[in-house]
């Protein structure tokens, strides 16, 4: 192999220069299907569709980095979109604003469970937002009556999900990177964001280095948890009402993002723009594929098995001789 | 004799670093050779080779006269050659059967053999002297010393022509250091050719027949153990002549001199494990703890640092009564307590992440405002460490884990001195590391010392116990049963201390 | 021989625990229900538990090796899409229905295992991946629910054997001992223990590693297709569900975890994990006939699963080096 090839393959920049190549190419080859693929309306309501995207695999990034797993996406985005919606029909016109906060809070509670089962129990993250998952769909159970729930969404809501209030970028876009700016800041500038990558790295070693790994993986849940009910409010907003099952098909593209972004699914390693770009090109896959109107078996299909290809390029291990 | 395995010519390169650079090596049945060199010398990738876990860039291995390719372990060990590493290869959750015959085990009809197996265990277990461990014990139940000797018998019981060790009795207890010393004499009798790595020149002066230095990935000398003072063999290891291998000590402080204790400790006492410990270090002073393995010195060391619960007793400092109930606490600028620990690879440094990364990682307090890290602060602080303990990382944005073991070390005591500590403990902190690197750190030690910081040391090795320390204290089952100074402070007064012979039993 | 038995009963510890669980469980639940202990209701709940404890052994052959496989669930369901083309017909052509069916629920496996030991990737984000192409392959097998199984072979094994033993009891016991068993005692089994508990030991001391991984997922594949076979004779029909899919996934982990299995791999039995199937599976049935609302139903299943994955978080009280807690 070239010198640059070699130096290419070793270097941590390697998966995010990676994915967003693939994310060239898939709009390319989005182009030669339809013209309408490279133009500026169509690339921003991609990315208006991504913000949702974007906003959970944030919160899951963050997690994935401790060298844990959030199972608890699905029903934390219901939380989020259902509670906000109930507040707005509890509070009415007062509350016009605040079922958006106390949607997310609704999340960040349950995100906060999440982190002492995990950091406090010790109960491994995989089971434990698992059954929190469980737990939070018997609650909307419970507070819907079982129903398809009937509270609509604010106006206020509506608008944040549909507007585009400043320079004609989409209001969800700005959400997301607002959100993303701090995620960012976090991570690169911040003790919090030294400490959870260090974490990620060794937990006993950055306890014996002073750190409160459990204060820090409490704080990653809890944000991990507020994101996902973030994004179900949106959600909710976009579509004027919440329903069921709203968040189930977030999960499984919000973990792929952000390991197609370079984080490392054990943890400890990771960029957030790795993420952005890992959000960018799941959302253009989705659209590539409903835009070729390609059934749901084939989607299902290559969905997977782009993942996988995209990932033997530059998401593998080591041999164990080296 | 013919040798029964040479190396010729045998060179690797990991990235930019030659690791070895065409090396030779011969070993001969009936001999122990006893491989010498500093860390980074090479002796580690040689055995790997050897024992075929790596594979050389150039050169041959030639094994009873023919060459040899060994493509994976199995290889090695079904030629004939086994190896005994310094990070262990059993398997904590299986029993220790099961770790004896993890390859290869006896079977009948496609389902291993349990019966069989069991008195091939004990079989092996008998042979290495270690008759007391119970085949179906799980291997993380029995003490590090005893999984070092099911270490030795799955090695063993591969009925190996070449036995190679690195480092196989740095987790001994005394006994059993002795065992191995006689096991290791039987089986040269027996013929079997055997390479014995040790940083430590009382082993290969009692166990060597000849000895091979390597440095930087060169064959230096062999020659006839005994033949060569320890003076010139260190020379030969470094390269470079060793005045001293200890800085000067202080002379002891009369009554009147002494200052309040930097840190006072009384009646410290931990779940049955620890006994009302009672100890008082001055500022300046380095005071260590000896004794056997795992007489309680781990658990002091834990206790100060805040990581055990239960902890009764009372910890004064300049005089005031302080409490740590985690390192956080402990480390913080009121108490100022550092704590080095002995497993640098699992719970001193992030190894993935880069030197700079690791070094600022204890003092991020220090260099953030707000919570937001200062990068220029950093930097320079990283710099200025990175100096003061000549650490020799070509680039500190590299990942730590491609650091020799000795520079490691020196990451981990510079993040902790990054925080101006003003208690060090240091569990074994020149376990495995290479003469030139240890010389460092005593001198850092006793520079620390002189700035006005309370340091303890605990060691498993008594020349570092004397030669370091102003006092020991020396531990026997959670107590402190003796306390060591001057004159008084000898290897004979240590180890009948850590025994608990009392001066009267001895005569 | 002495103290033999002290190490053998320490092994299974965590099986047992799990067992007397299921057995006080189940008792509730027989004495509370209508009819009691009759054939029919024992047929009904062994129907259901049966698949799930299949599925949990199917999980807990990867999550020994500390790794995981979150395909299975879709393998479970292909492999239902599948048997209700092909088991139908004459007895010949149902039993050659079958073993298509199997093979292809191993190759299944066998591609997990091919992507995690040559591509080096890691499982939870490949079987992630594959999970999602199978469950496209079962779409493509029935886009609709439908499809038949053959009746003879279906009504026999979903009633009851002379003397009143369900016979899905019998298909469950005949998979433990000749799969799981042979395994557990075989050097291959062995092997993906040792990796589970120390991979790199493992390698230095010669284990194969690919090849027991390799075997290790195949196995998977094979196991729950067994399920997805079994599926089909209790519901007569194949039905590409996502839902399902990803419900006997999850259920499936948190039985292994039940059933006294550490999701960090090493130590564990595949039996224990039946034993956390059935526990599930029983705690749904309880909720039922203990009259609590079916409103309420979901969040009850939801906090006793949580509550019961938590159990182990009580030896933390214990724990006074906290050292411990960070491995």
């Amino acid at each position: 192999m070239t010198a640059l090839a070699l130096r290419l393959r070793r270097s941590r920049h390697l998966p995010v220069v990676a994915a967003a190549a693939c994310t060239l190419g898939l709009l390319l080859v989005g182009s030669l299907y339809s013209r309408n693929f490279l133009s500026a309306d169509y690339l921003l309501l991609q990315l208006q569709i991504a913000s949702f995207l974007g906003l959970i695999a944030t919160g899951a990034m963050l997690v994935i980095l401790l060298g844990g797993i959030d199972l608890s996406v699905p029903w934390l985005v219901t939380v989020g979109g259902v509670m906000s919606a109930a507040a707005a029909g509890w509070w009415g016109s007062a509350g016009e604003w605040l079922a958006i906060p106390f949607g997310i809070l609704c999340g960040g509670l349950f995100g906060v469970v999440n982190g002492i089962g995990v950091a406090y129990l010790r109960v491994p993250s995989m089971i434990f937002t698992l059954g929190i998952n469980a737990v939070a769909q018997g609650l909307i159970v419970v507070q819907t009556g079982g129903f398809a729930p009937q509270d609509r969404a604010t106006p206020a809501m509506h608008l944040l999900a549909t507007g585009r209030s400043l320079l004609g970028i989409p209001n969800p876009l700005l959400v997301w990177i607002v959100v993303g700016g701090c995620a960012l800041f976090l991570l690169h500038r911040t003790t919090l964001g030294r400490a959870i990558y260090g974490v990620g790295n060794s937990e006993r070693a950055a306890y014996l280095s002073g750190v409160d790994t459990r204060r820090v993986t409490l704080l990653c849940f809890a944000i991990a948890g507020a994101c996902s009910a973030a994004a179900g409010v949106l959600l909710t907003g976009y579509s004027t009402k919440a329903y069921q099952a709203m968040g189930d098909a977030y999960q499984l593209p919000a973990i792929a993002a952000v390991v197609l972004g370079g984080t490392h699914i054990l943890g400890g390693r990771g960029s957030y723009v790795g993420t952005v770009v890992g959000v960018i090109l799941i959302t253009l896959l989705q659209s590539i594929l409903s835009v070729m109107q390609i059934p749901e078996m084939g989607r299902q299909v290559i969905y997977g098995a782009v993942i996988i290809a995209m990932l033997l390029m530059y998401g593998r291990g080591r041999r164990h001789s080296q | 004799m013919d040798p029964v395995l040479e190396l010729v010519d045998v060179s690797k390169r990991y990235g930019g670093v030659r690791a070895l650079d065409r090396a030779q090596f011969a070993c001969a049945p009936g001999r122990i050779h006893a491989l010498l060199g500093e860390n980074g010398a090479g002796k580690s990738t040689l055995i790997k080779i050897m024992a075929g876990v790596v594979q050389p860039d150039e050169g041959r291995i030639v094994l009873d006269g023919t060459d040899r390719r060994f493509v994976h372990p199995q290889h090695a060990v079904a030629a004939g050659i086994a190896c005994i590493f310094q990070e262990l290869s059993l398997m904590p959750h299986l029993s220790v059967a099961d770790n004896i015959c993890i390859t290869n085990p006896p079977t009948r009809l496609g389902l291993i053999d349990r019966r069989a197996q069991r008195r091939l265990a004990e079989a092996a277990l008998a042979r290495a002297g270690a008759q007391d461990i119970h085949p179906l014990a799980p291997v993380d139940s029995l003490s590090l010393s005893r999984r070092q000797m099911v270490e030795i018998a799955k090695a063993l019981s591969r009925q190996p022509k070449i036995l190679i060790l690195d480092e196989a009795t740095s987790a001994l207890t005394a006994a059993d250091v002795q065992r191995v010393y006689g096991l290791l004499k039987r089986l040269r009798d027996e013929g079997l050719a055997i390479v014995y790595i040790s940083h430590r020149m009382n082993e290969i002066a009692e166990l060597a027949d000849e000895c091979s230095v390597f440095r930087n990935g060169r064959h230096v000398a062999t020659f006839a153990a005994g033949s060569q003072s320890d003076a010139q063999t260190v020379e030969m290891m470094i390269g470079r002549d060793i005045a001293h291998a200890f800085p000067p000590k202080p002379p002891a402080r009369t009554a009147a001199e002494t200052a309040p204790p930097a840190l006072d400790v009384r009646g410290l006492s931990w779940r049955g494990r620890l006994h009302d410990i009672r100890l008082a270090v001055r500022p300046g002073e380095i005071v260590g703890l000896g004794g056997l393995d795992g007489q309680g010195q781990r658990e002091f060391f834990l206790a100060l640092f805040g990581v055990l619960r239960g902890v009764t007793g009372e910890v004064r400092q300049g005089g005031e009564p302080v409490s740590a109930g985690s390192p956080r606490q402990a480390k913080r600028r009121g108490l100022g307590i550092a704590l080095v620990p002995e497993d640098r690879k699992t719970d001193g440094l992030m190894l993935p992440m880069s030197v700079r990364d690791n070094l600022s990682f204890a003092a991020l307090e220090r260099l953030s405002r707000a919570g937001v890290v200062i990068a220029s602060a950093e930097a320079e602080a990283t710099a200025a460490m990175v100096r003061r303990l000549s650490i020799k990382a070509p680039e500190l944005g590299d990942p730590v884990a491609t650091l020799s073991g000795g520079n490691q070390q020196k990451v981990v005591i510079a993040k902790w001195l990054m925080n101006a500590p003003r208690i060090v403990l240091l569990s074994d902190p020149t376990r495995g590391i290479d003469v030139g690197t240890k010389q460092e750190i005593y001198v850092l030690l006793r520079r620390l010392a002189e700035e006005g910081a309370a340091v303890l040391l605990y060691s498993t090795d008594y020349a570092e116990l004397i030669g370091c320390c102003d006092r020991v204290a020396v531990f026997f089952d959670g107590r402190i049963v003796r306390w060591l100074a001057g004159a008084e402070l000898t290897e004979h007064a240590l180890v009948a201390s850590a025994l608990n012979l009392t001066a009267e039993t001895l005569h | 021989m002495r103290g033999d038995w002290r190490f053998r009963l320490r092994e299974q510890r965590a099986c047992w625990t799990a067992a007397a669980l299921f057995v006080l469980i189940f008792a509730l639940y027989i004495a509370k229900h209508q009819t009691g202990w009759t054939v029919p209701v024992l047929t009904t709940a062994a129907n259901k538990g049966v698949l799930l404890a299949i599925v949990a052994m199917a999980q807990t052959l990867p999550v020994l090796t500390s790794g995981i496989d979150l395909s299975v669930g879709m393998v479970f369901v292909l492999a239902n899409c599948l048997a209700s083309h092909l088991v139908v017909g004459t007895p010949l052509q149902a039993a050659a229905g079958v073993l298509v069916v199997l093979a292809a629920g191993a190759l299944c496996g066998w591609i997990n295992g091919a992507i995690i030991v040559y591509g080096r990737l890691q499982p939870i984000i490949t079987t992630l991946a594959t999970g999602a192409v199978y469950f496209g392959l079962a779409l493509g097998l029935r886009p609709v629910p439908g499809g038949d199984v053959h009746a003879g072979l279906a009504d026999a094994l979903t009633g009851a054997l002379p003397g009143g033993v369900p016979a899905m009891l019998a298909v469950l016991l005949a998979v433990v001992l000749m799969v799981w068993v042979p395994y557990r005692r075989s050097a291959v089994g062995r092997a993906a223990l040792a990796i589970g508990s120390a991979e790199a030991a493992a390698y230095m001391s010669g284990v194969n590693i690919g090849r027991t991984r390799l075997v290790t997922y195949t196995l998977a594949g094979l196991l729950a297709s067994i399920g997805g076979l079994l599926l089909t004779f209790v519901t007569y029909s194949g039905e590409a569900s996502a839902a399902i899919g990803g419900v006997y996934t999850l259920n499936s982990i948190a039985a292994v975890v039940i059933g006294g299995t550490s999701l960090a791999g090493g130590a564990g039995s595949a039996i224990g994990s039946v034993f956390g199937a059935l526990v599930l599976r029983t705690i749904g049935d309880l909720l039922f006939v203990f009259d609590l609302e079916p409103l309420w139903q979901p969040l009850f299943q939801g906090l006793i699963l949580l509550a019961a994955v938590s159990l182990g978080a009580l030896r933390l009280l214990k724990v006074d080096n906290r050292l411990d807690l960070f491995k």
